[in-house]
């Protein structure tokens, strides 16, 4: 059965694109370009002519539940509809090629990814190809936006059309060099060859294959039998780049004169400067160049990071209250209780079984491990800007808007991310870089320290899910979940200002909740088995701009799914069913099954466990894919209580398996990859992760309170199973992995102790540390470092 | 303005700066020596970590000042060269598994890995998951799994 019934403009089957670069011209036939330019280009479509029968067909059913016939990455790709634009393969005379691909590159792996498809159609070895990141180029509209893992699913095709017609035109060239036909003659590793051995290299056939004026040309792609690298593993491009400490990130430009630039913030969220009484003073600190007032704190220009810590805490600023100075968890906890949506189903039947839970999921910040960065060089006429972005074009928009200069005056350069997840689809950092350089008229390197990051960042909301399910007679009957949240900023739209801005059309917020949260969430939520009649609904309190909020790796699914996987073990229980055969019989997929069948037969379900340890098992499906998830948890009082300086420790996932199906796996290494991350993830959302709200302040402050998943809570045994192709579709990877192993460390949890969790992470209730002062802003810097060294 | 004099990656190096601007800047703001990366500045995410005289230590908590001039600092820049080689056995292990998605702790994760393969060896023993729990280097990204299996290779052939 396949899981998606999305509609498609042609017959379902393995090779059917999931969108076209250009009209499809039948089986594997596209149409791109040849671009005019001194070597050979070739460009197609970016998602442009995908096309009036597939819109047409694109109605939203009421049911089976959205997300299953047409989900987040649909919507996405449709976005892109309007905008006929292209990205473009070139040949280099040096017989390398280059794609500067209009997407982020933050550790997904996907530069690695594009040069896959390059090499397959061009037949290129891999190391021969460059794959940068584009400048915002405005005219993408919602092109260049990067969310919701959709990358792989919008790149797929127009990467491999505008290689394809490279290969083409090198053929063409070749057989007038070698006095050849092209149907003679076969490209091979970098090389198009003669059958009586004469070859010529792509180097040297770069210019001569050049086109002389752009021109609509029609290309055939492999077919899927025909992949000698896609499905192949392979190791990242940059990984040479990363291990020797040569690859670059924003703080690493050699920007002149951009000087080391921090700003000192308020005690309380979104709080503002009032006044400071020792600017002078500040300014003369050693170091020191720059010291200005800017709407969210007070900027430091220094020769080092080290100094502009200094002078930030040695600022005396008076501060105005933030937007929820009198908030904490429990204010925001019993206004989440106040709004949720009543469950229908009466929770006392004859005759039938319920089951019922409430969840509670805690903040949680991004916390990418390189904090938010920008270098800003503005000047009069012009700026420019180097960063870290999801957003690149909305960007560009917001720089031009704040400088009241032309579109084409800002120049955006998208710099390779330090991690992602979620936070660089929001300018701020930018913003903030753009108003200091103008207001000290030098360029500036700024950079967030760690607890800006933690107490001025950006969190995941926090949520309540409550859900009710019925059954009777070996059948479950109902199950509703009820999902209330504090409002999650979706202003970032699509990446595309005119997007951003829909989502804060007035009354305040409620663009943002009935234009994005709302359908967001049934784009993207489900509940994978056959459980009679279903219902989930999402309600959303306080405005969207209320608390600094935004995805944090995958949107509402972490949580969404480790409440219904809390309550199917329940079900199962109360069914006298097996947690796994539960699932094997009411899965709603046969993808899912599968996943599902293949983690627990590599798992070991069912082997025996020592008391206090348990195995847990789930399932999700998502991103046009499906995982299934197995951990085992020791929760033993020698494990829980095992100390570590600075540290939690508690419960130990010991053993995690998980089974992954994206239809078709581009790099199962990488995807693997991203499946490791995802389960870190979900141990640290299940476990560790969170922040405390307190009047107004987030209490953690680096990552000694903030507690992410370390070497000391990650699994000691990780397997990620890649099930072979299934639709033939790629599907999306970076935030797949994190549902089904959140789910199941909790599962595992209630199971080996008996006690099912009811908020999360786990160790919200206590906390385990001493929150560092708000005023000065910055923990002293160390200077005991040599007493640890080892 | 004070001077400080130490070696970096086998070249000596001198710096005017402040007695307190702690070792990380100079490294990466005054010397442009990138590879030690900034997640936290107080010695707890170690992303910063380097080698001082052949141990793992965090420059972001350590003042310039401190650092005599017979110090021998060691940056990812520096680590092949202490084996003569492009490349050091940790950095072939962690190409070998494909260890990197951002990248940005891996520069710390290396240096505290060779460190760690060291200190378990002086105490008589062959690097083990123990030793490797003790790692306090973050990994935002979650790249755990192939860091432990990408150390116990690296120190086979260290
Ligand atoms: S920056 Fe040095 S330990 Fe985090
Ligand atoms: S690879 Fe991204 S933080 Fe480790």
């Amino acid at each position: 059965m396949e899981q998606r019934r999305s509609p498609r403009s042609g017959p379902p089957g393995p090779d059917t694109p999931p969108e076209s670069p250009g009209p499809d011209l039948g089986r594997r036939r596209f149409l791109g370009y040849l671009v005019a330019a001194p070597t050979l280009a070739a460009a197609a479509h970016l998602g442009g002519s995908l096309a009036a029968p597939r819109e047409a067909g694109a109605v939203i059913p009421s049911l089976p539940e959205v997300q299953e016939v047409f989900d987040l990455n649909d919507l996405l790709t449709l976005a892109t509809k309007p905008t006929a634009n292209l990205i473009a393969v070139v040949l280099n005379p040096d017989g390398t090629a280059s794609f500067d691909m209009p997407r982020a590159e933050s550790g997904q792996g996907v530069t690695t990814m594009a040069a896959m498809l390059i090499a397959e159609e061009l037949e290129l070895p891999l190391d021969k190809i460059n794959v940068t990141l584009a400048d915002a180029r405005p005219e993408l509209m919602f092109n260049q936006f990067t969310a919701g893992s959709n990358t792989t699913i919008s790149m797929y095709n127009p990467i491999r059309v505008a290689a394809a017609i490279a290969r083409e035109q090198l053929l063409k060239a070749a057989a007038i060099q070698l006095g050849d036909t092209v149907t003679a003659l076969t490209p091979h590793l970098g090389f198009i060859e003669a059958a009586d051995g004469r070859r010529i290299s792509y180097g040297d056939l770069a210019e001569l294959a050049a086109a002389q004026k752009t021109e609509q040309v029609e290309v055939r792609i492999k077919e899927r039998s025909e992949f000698k690298i896609i499905g192949t593993p392979q190791n990242r491009i940059d990984a040479l780049d990363a291990v020797t400490g040569r690859k670059k990130f924003a703080m690493d430009l050699d920007v002149p004169d951009a000087l080391p630039t921090m700003i000192c913030r308020p005690p309380t969220i979104k709080g503002t400067p009032a006044s400071v009484a020792n600017l002078d003073a500040v300014r003369r600190l050693p170091g020191v160049t720059d010291v200005v007032p800017i709407a969210t704190g007070v900027a430091v220009r220094a020769k080092t990071f080290g100094q502009c810590i200094d002078a930030v805490n040695a600022l005396d600023v008076a501060w105005n209250p933030g937007t929820v100075d009198g908030e904490s968890d429990d204010t925001v906890l019993a206004r989440l209780k106040k709004a949720e949506i009543p469950l229908t189903v009466p929770a006392l039947k004859p005759l039938t079984g319920v089951v019922e839970g409430e969840f509670t999921f805690y903040w949680r910040n991004n916390a990418a491990l390189e904090p938010n960065t920008a270098v800003a060089d503005v000047r009069a006429d012009r700026a420019e800007i180097w960063a870290p972005l999801q957003s690149p074009i909305l960007c560009q928009e917001q720089v031009a808007a704040q400088l009241g200069l032309p579109l084409n005056a800002v120049t955006v350069h998208v710099v390779q991310a330090g991690g992602a997840f979620g936070r660089r689809m929001f300018n701020d950092v930018v913003l903030e870089a753009t108003e200091a350089s103008k207001k000290m008229g030098k360029p500036v390197k700024l950079m967030w320290h760690r607890t800006d990051e933690c107490r001025q960042g950006r969190m995941h909301p926090m949520c309540t899910s409550r859900i009710r399910a019925t059954y009777s007679g070996g059948n479950v009957l109902t199950f509703e979940q009820r999902h209330t949240s504090v409002a999650t900023d979706y202003t970032q739209g699509f990446g595309e200002i005119i997007t951003a801005l829909g989502a804060k059309i007035p009354p305040l917020g409620q663009g943002n909740e009935l234009g994005f949260s709302v359908p967001v969430f049934h784009l993207t939520v489900n509940v994978p088995y056959n459980f009679g009649a279903v219902t989930q609904l999402l309600n959303e309190v306080y405005t969207y701009d209320t608390f600094p909020t935004s995805s944090v790796r995958n949107l509402v699914n972490p949580d969404v799914r480790t409440a219904q996987e809390l309550i199917v073990d329940q079900l199962a229980a109360k069914m006298g069913k097996d947690p796994y055969t539960f699932r094997r019989q009411f899965v709603d997929d046969d993808r899912v099954r599968a996943v599902l069948d293949k983690a627990a037969e590599v798992g070991e379900w069912g082997r025996e466990m020592e008391p206090g340890t348990a195995q847990a098992i789930t399932v999700h499906k998502e991103y046009k894919g499906a995982t299934a998830t197995l951990v085992e948890i020791d929760c033993r009082p020698e494990t829980v209580n095992r100390k570590i300086r600075n540290a939690v420790t508690g419960p130990r996932v010991t053993k995690a398996v998980m089974a992954v199906d994206t239809g078709l796996p581009i790099n199962p290494r990488g995807l693997e990859a991203q499946m490791q991350g995802g389960i870190m993830d979900g141990i640290a959302q299940a476990l560790t992760s969170s922040l405390h709200l307190r009047d107004g302040t987030l209490l953690e402050g680096s990552w000694d309170d903030y507690f992410y998943t370390r070497h000391w809570n990650a699994p000691l045994e990780t397997k990620i199973i890649v099930m072979p192709p299934t639709t033939g579709e790629p599907g999306g990877a970076g935030e797949f992995g994190v549902p089904s192993a959140m789910a199941a460390v909790a599962c595992a949890y209630a199971r080996a102790t008996g006690t099912i969790p009811t908020s999360f992470p786990i160790n919200h209730g206590t906390l385990s540390f001493k929150p560092k002062a708000t005023v000065p802003p910055l923990p002293p810097s160390p200077t005991n470092g040599l007493e640890f060294a080892y | 303005m004070p001077t400080h004099t130490f070696k970096v990656n086998g070249k000596q190096v001198t710096v005017d700066i402040e007695d307190d601007v702690r070792l990380l800047w100079v490294l990466r703001d005054v010397l442009g020596i990138n590879g030690p990366k900034y997640g936290c500045g107080i010695n707890v995410c170690k992303a910063c970590t380097c080698h001082i005289n052949g141990k793992a230590f965090n420059p972001c908590s350590v003042r310039v000042a401190d650092v005599e001039p017979d110090d021998e600092i060691t940056t990812i820049e520096g680590l092949p060269g202490t084996v003569g080689a492009d490349l050091h056995p940790m950095q072939e292990a962690w190409l070998e598994r494909d260890v990197a998605q951002c990248g940005y702790c891996q520069p710390g994760q290396i240096m505290a890995a060779v460190a760690k393969v060291r200190q378990a060896r002086a105490a008589g023993r062959e690097i083990g998951d123990a030793d490797i729990d003790e790692i306090r280097n973050i990994c935002r990204c979650g790249t755990y799994a192939r860091i432990r299996e990408a150390i116990k290779d690296g120190a086979k052939k260290m």
